[in-house]
């Protein structure tokens, strides 16, 4: 049986458009290199240098000057380049980036995303989230519905510090797909033997549910 | 023109509390054995600008973990559970910038400039109520340019001028830190005589570089690290 994980990053892999160009995240989204197909039309770009890059690389070919972000030894696609931190953020903050996907800790409804600091416990870096969140034209969240407690990570409004406001434009959880929109958040895909109730309940901000919802 | 030198005398340049921006993103780019000549020679109450704090008994680490480096400018050190234990027990004062404005400060300071203008991080906890400026009805946040007193390179070829070729994702923020350096460091396995690198291939031109050290060998830290494979 697959794993809620396993189907969530399958799920995320057909948010990719062809032709695009795709940054992701530490955590969740890296994981969903294993599921692209080899033949996918994409460039991932990686924050410390690359556009192009792609999975682990075969062992003779690994080299120890080329990893991607995550410190994964990876190969690199057909056109693909090298440069500088500074030409890479600018990329960034030119929105060059068409779609990143990211980690959280907690979003809103608001589309707000806080995932670079816990206070008082976690606070490793801002590193590249940032300018991601705020310069990406479409930010899609990867993470668990619930943290391992069993509480909501998506709350009206975030509590911990935030990355960058209103960025949002999907969230994807093992529960649910959801739209960030004026009216609020919206219920586009519910995990099966889910029913809306039941995810609301596990759910501290409002959901809006879709007429026409199919399941995850 | 010959700018190599050993690596007892480039390393003997640096006093006690300089300023020192590190290559390197990760491993690749980081220059090891200039590093580790730093830690054998003593210097202390050291600055460093490193986009993050390598891992745990490697590189930089080793001269946080020897308590020399009193301050830490950087993006992020969640590969390094011992630096942040030394953040978090305030024996090392660490500065966290967005990695790009790290990155952008350097360029402009390695520029010639003084500061510049973004919105990163305008409505976020990151910014001081002095940094914010308004014009022509908009609002934008001050960054000032970011220089150092020394700048420790890696490069993966370099002709005794000191022109230097980068390697994949080993290039990071050394062409940005050759430039925002009063004193350019550069290490290299490999050198070779002037006009063996073509002139069209070269990232960084030999005058930011000021002493290189051409390594006799790399030493394990260079090589692919074993825990980073998956299987």
């Amino acid at each position: 049986m697959m794993s809620d994980i396993e189907s969530l990053l399958k799920r995320a892999v057909k948010e990719i458009q062809p032709g695009s160009i795709l940054n992701l995240g530490i955590g969740l989204p890296t994981q969903l290199l294993n599921y692209l197909p080899d033949d996918l039309d994409v460039l991932i770009h990686s924050e410390n240098g690359v556009l192009g890059s792609w999975k682990q690389a075969p062992r003779e070919q690994m080299s120890a000057s080329l990893i991607d972000a995550a410190g994964a030894y990876v190969s690199t696609v057909e056109g693909s380049s090298f440069f500088d931190s500074a030409v890479s953020f600018a990329m960034i903050r030119r929105s060059k980036i068409d779609l990143t996907m990211i980690g959280a800790f907690e979003v809103d409804q608001q589309g707000n995303l806080a995932n670079w600091k816990i206070p008082g416990k976690f606070s490793p870096g801002i590193g590249g989230a940032m300018e991601l969140a705020q310069k990406t034209p479409r930010i899609v969240v990867l993470m668990t519905h619930c943290d391992k407690q069993g509480r909501s990570k998506i709350l009206q409004q975030c509590r911990l510090p935030v990355t960058a406001y209103h960025c949002i434009s999907r969230i994807i959880t093992d529960k649910a797909v959801m739209d960030v929109t004026p009216e609020g958040l919206i219920v586009r895909e519910i995990t099966e033997g889910m029913t809306p109730d039941q995810l609301q309940e596990i759910t501290e901000a409002r959901l809006i549910f879709a007429e026409e919802m199919c399941s995850l | 023109m010959n700018k190599t030198t050993s690596i007892e005398e480039a390393i003997a340049a640096i006093p006690s509390g300089a300023v020192i921006m590190v290559g390197g993103f990760g491993s690749p780019g980081t220059p090891f054995s200039l590093i580790d000549e730093l830690l054998r020679q003593g210097q202390r109450n050291l600055t460093l600008i490193k986009n993050d704090a390598n891992e745990a008994g490697i590189g930089i680490s080793k001269l946080i973990e020897q308590g020399r480096v009193d301050r830490l400018i950087t993006t992020h050190i969640g590969l390094n559970k011992t630096a942040i234990e030394w953040m978090n027990s305030q024996r090392l004062v660490v500065e966290f910038h967005p990695q790009g404005m790290l990155a952008e400060k350097i360029r402009t300071a390695g520029a010639g400039s003084y500061g510049f203008l973004t919105d990163i991080g305008l409505h976020s906890e990151i910014t001081r109520p002095e940094q914010l400026l308004e014009w022509q009805g908009k609002q934008y946040k001050m960054e000032m340019a970011l220089k150092a007193d020394f700048a420790l390179l890696h490069a993966a070829r370099a002709d005794r001028f000191g022109n230097l070729i980068y390697e994949g994702s080993a290039m990071n923020f050394n062409p940005l830190m050759a430039m925002a350096a009063d004193q350019v460091i550069v290490e290299t396995p490999a050198c070779f005589e002037p006009g063996e690198l073509l002139p069209n291939q070269i990232h960084t031109p030999c005058a930011f570089v000021d002493r290189l050290v051409v390594l006799p060998q790399l030493t394990q830290e260079y090589r692919i690290m074993e825990h980073h494979v998956r299987h």
